[in-house]
């Protein structure tokens, strides 16, 4: 990612579509400044549709997500 | 507008069929689906995808918490019952399983169920009395001999019995058997609770009790279901693991392929929330009162056959009935061209309800109450039957009381 940004990103990818809109939409009720993206290509494969987000909300995110039952693929630092 | 709808004496009472006409909020939805959300849910990365495959977690979201399931991804979207039913008997019965099922099911069940019986399934059909209710103990009986599927209708579409739903799920469990629960007429009538009776598949229909689009439905599986049990129907492309050329296994997306009908799910999802706020038991209570209405004057008029229960808390919205003398297709199309009662005549998908009841092959009239109809829409019914029966004709000599020609003792029978 750009070396300008103050902090780092990271995305979160998803074995199905269905569970990164879920995801997406659990995280927005929590008030995160989170994107859907289209999935980096190096990244996975599993799904179209990845999460990205402040690498410093990684611990809140993965709380958040395993709280409501979302089924994720990984984390990844950009 | 066409002239057929215009008419303000309408009276429908072919709910069973499909409801009519939806709440305004379904065809708003639909509307603004398209104008604001119409790219393909879930498959690409950009707005209007991800804006679409909102409105899709939505209808799956309204889905679950209907019929009480806490993971949303196990409400499977198929084009309506039919498609769900075919999903699960498919997707669970090999040749030389066993299937039981009932003597009052749908073509829904039946029709798959003697295709995969051409193929080497054993299917049985456990007997019902005269009021369509299924024989428990027969039920019981060959369950304990084993079976891999116990599949039946929660509430018949000819007319309107409701199976002893946790009865016949608890005996299917003690077996050892899936229960397949066709909830066709039932989903937004009838209250339904997979996770609490413990229902492995329930298929149902969106655009029935449920007031939604036709096109939608779907099949939930219960809590306890073990989703790699399915094979699935169909199988292509998920927007999911797109470099394998295997189908994926992760749910929704093993049973879901191919575009889904984002539009129809937009009205189901907002059909689902006018009948939440409006509440199932609510509109339950206030058919069942139209009906048991219906009901009573219908049997109080001479030459009338009602089948089925006669305590309305057995049965849905759903009554069949035969006029004497005249029929049945008659009866149809005065009621519908004289008196404005839309109504569905006939066999209705339903041969072995109609064995049952005792109306095979003539079929019935059923009228079937929904979400729209008033007391008054009742009260105008039972006149304009009343009237019908009253100026049945006698039949003439050598015509039986549906006006076919008796053999005369001359004749050789067939």
């Amino acid at each position: 990612m750009s070396p300008s940004l103050p902090f780092s990103l990271g995305v979160v990818v998803f074995h199905t579509t269905s569970a990164a809109i879920k995801a997406d939409k659990v995280l927005r009720q929590a008030n995160l400044s989170t994107k859907l993206v289209p999935t980096p290509r190096h990244l996975s494969s599993d799904c179209g549709l990845a999460i990205r987000f402040s690498w410093t909300d990684l611990e809140r995110i993965v709380g958040i997500l395993q709280g409501n039952s979302v089924e994720t693929a990984g984390y990844h630092e950009l | 507008m066409s002239s057929a709808n215009t008419d303000k004496h309408l009276i429908y009472l072919d709910n069973a069929a499909t409801s009519w006409p939806k709440p305004p909020e379904v065809a708003a939805a639909m509307a603004a689906y398209l104008a604001e959300s119409g790219g393909n849910p879930g498959r690409s990365g950009h707005r209007l995808s991800i804006a679409a495959g909102r409105v899709v977690l939505e209808a799956r979201e309204a889905v679950a918490s209907l019929f009480n399931v806490d993971d949303p991804f196990r409400v499977i979207f198929t084009l309506n019952a039919t498609h769900a039913l075919n999903t699960a008997l498919f997707g669970l019965l090999q040749p030389g399983d066993r299937a039981v099922t009932t003597a009052m099911e749908h073509n829904s069940i039946m029709r798959p169920l003697r295709e995969l019986e051409r193929r080497g399934v054993e299917v049985v059909v456990i007997p019902c009395d005269t009021a369509g209710f299924v024989d428990v103990d027969r039920f019981q009986h060959e369950l304990a001999q084993g079976a891999r599927v116990a599949c039946f209708q929660h509430a018949s579409n000819v007319s309107g019995t409701i199976q002893p739903l946790e009865l016949l799920v608890t005996a299917a469990r003690a077996a050892g058997s899936y229960t397949v629960v066709d909830a066709a007429q039932t989903a937004g009538v009838l209250p339904i609770d997979v996770t609490a009776t413990d229902i492995d598949l329930l298929a149902f229909t969106g655009h029935k009790g449920l007031q939604g689009p036709p096109g939608t439905g779907g099949l939930v599986l219960g809590p306890s279901f073990d989703p790699e049990t399915l094979q699935p129907l169909v199988r292509g492309g998920t927007g999911s693991r797109s470099e394998f050329e295997e189908h994926p296994n992760m749910l929704p997306d093993r049973f879901e392929a191919g575009t889904p009908n984002g539009v129809g799910l937009a009205g189901l999802a907002a059909a689902i929330d006018v009948l939440t706020k409006r509440t199932v038991r609510r509109v339950r209570a206030e058919e069942q009162d139209l009906t048991a209405r219906l009901q009573l004057a219908l049997a109080a008029i001479p030459g009338v056959r009602i089948y089925g229960p006669l305590d309305p808390s057995l049965r849905t919205a759903v009554l069949a009935i035969r006029i004497e003398n005249v029929a049945q297709d008659e009866v149809g199309l005065i009621l519908d061209e004289e008196f404005g009662v839309l109504t569905r005549v006939g066999l209705h998908c339903a041969p072995a309800a109609h064995r049952t009841l005792g109306t095979f092959p003539d079929g019935a009239v059923r009228l079937s109450l929904g979400y729209s109809t008033s007391p008054d829409d009742v009260d105008r019914t039972i006149e304009a039957i009343h009237h019908i029966a009253t100026c049945a004709p006698h039949p003439p000599n050598g015509l039986d009381a549906v006006g076919k020609h008796l053999p005369s003792a001359s004749e050789k029978p067939l």
